[in-house]
């Protein structure tokens, strides 16, 4: 009884798992590793983590795609909420991954910025060089 | 330490969420039965994520768009540089006898002429089937991101998905040839001032309603212009703002490939 009840929290709640595994990966990037790419990559995981939960929450059973087909009587049979999952988290992170990507690319530059000045992307690298130059 | 007691943290909390796929859970009870129930009656756009995303939540859209395109103008701000420093060596490739010259610093260059094509220095071989493959198939890609954009009322699509696949087919070009062939293509110039006229169209069109005494972006405002009835009005006003949403994805996307595959100087890259 006890390990049919915890298999079925394990799926119930799979996309919870799913996303908390992806967050947590993510904020070890940005937390533990020294290297800027590497945080980058990070935080990168972590909206991903983020636009997965935002979806998984839309879902609905038994629900179709939010598109209404036009049928010949359409305007007159009455549309169910239920029958459509919620388009709400579709229209945020449809914009979210976008904009994701466009801060990816100035991430990127800031960057390639920082390799120019310092010659390393390592953070134990660049802090002493910090250091002497403000002295 | 921190990030596993943070995992457990959100374990815990976890339990309280609602099931997979519920329908009576607190996101799918709030406002989302609106949207669904009422997109056709008031805006005749099939597709809510496209109804909500342009005409409900159409500030919000407007000032996502506004921030891709400041990120695009902050790459530009971050690592273009206009002076041009000569390379050390450049390579040519004489067309019609396959011989690849390499010039030193001081040497003198061939003109631009159809005799010599300039080579990157990454990538020395001639790719005959990259090309050729890239060649059938962008017009294909672009026709589809148009389709993409132009059909976001009836299918799954619209402005963000259509700009990104054309800015695809625009780096795909790039790629395949090299940078300097598709700024030839696309210049610079070009792409920067598609990039604003992507956010004067959103912005501009909702002016536009308020000049005919209506709230900002209430596309129904729009129905003298295009003679039909308020409700169609909002559908063509959500196609503009589309299709405004997709010039500035692509050119947003176009212009962080430049700069980032060829560190701002627009010379050589990948």
């Amino acid at each position: 009884m006890m390990a049919d009840g915890a298999i079925e929290i394990l799926i119930s709640r799979i996309n919870y798992w799913v996303y908390i595994a992806l967050m947590m990966i993510g904020l070890y990037g940005i937390i533990i590793k020294k290297n800027i790419m590497k945080k980058i990559i990070g935080v990168s995981i972590l909206q991903t983590a983020v636009i997965l939960f935002f979806v998984s929450i839309g879902a609905k059973r038994d629900a179709t795609i939010p598109i209404i087909v036009h049928t010949h009587d359409s305007g007159r049979t009455a549309i169910r909420a239920a029958d459509f999952i919620n388009p709400l988290p579709h229209v945020l992170m449809l914009t979210a991954i976008v904009v994701a990507v466009a801060t990816l690319g100035v991430a990127l530059s800031l960057i390639i910025k920082i390799y120019r000045e310092y010659n390393t992307l390592e953070e134990d690298e660049i802090l002493p060089q910090l250091r002497e130059n403000k002295l | 330490m921190l990030t596993v007691f943070l995992g457990g943290l959100l374990i815990y909390c976890s339990f309280e969420f609602p099931l997979w796929g519920d329908p009576n859970s607190p996101a799918s009870t709030h406002v989302s039965p609106y949207y669904i129930e009422n997109t056709l009656e008031d805006t005749s756009v099939p597709n809510i994520v496209t109804a909500v995303l342009a005409d409900y939540r159409g500030y919000d859209t407007m000032f996502e768009t506004v921030v891709i395109f400041t990120a695009g103008i902050a790459c530009i701000f971050l690592l273009r540089t206009f002076k041009t420093v000569d390379p050390d060596i450049r390579l040519y490739r004489h067309i019609p006898t396959g011989i690849t010259l390499r010039i030193e610093k001081g040497g003198k260059f061939p003109e631009d002429s159809s005799h010599f094509e300039r080579l990157d220095t990454v990538w020395i071989p001639y790719g005959l089937i990259v090309k050729t493959t890239c060649r059938l198939v962008i017009p294909f890609i672009q026709i589809f991101a148009l389709y993409v954009i132009a059909h976001g009322h009836y299918s799954p699509g619209g402005g963000f998905q259509g700009g990104v696949i054309m800015g695809a087919s625009l780096v795909l070009y790039a790629i395949a040839f090299d940078l300097r062939s598709a700024i030839r293509r696309v210049s610079e110039r070009l792409i920067t001032l598609l990039c604003t006229l992507g956010v004067f169209i959103y912005a501009g069109t909702g002016i536009l309603c308020m000049l005919f005494e209506k709230n900002y972006l209430d596309y129904s405002a729009l129905a003298n212009i295009f003679g039909v009835d308020p409700v169609s009005a909002r559908s063509h006003g959500i196609l503009i703002v589309e299709i405004g949403v997709g010039i500035v994805v692509m050119a947003v996307m176009v212009i962080l490939y430049y700069i980032l595959a060829s560190a701002g100087k627009h010379d050589e890259g990948l």
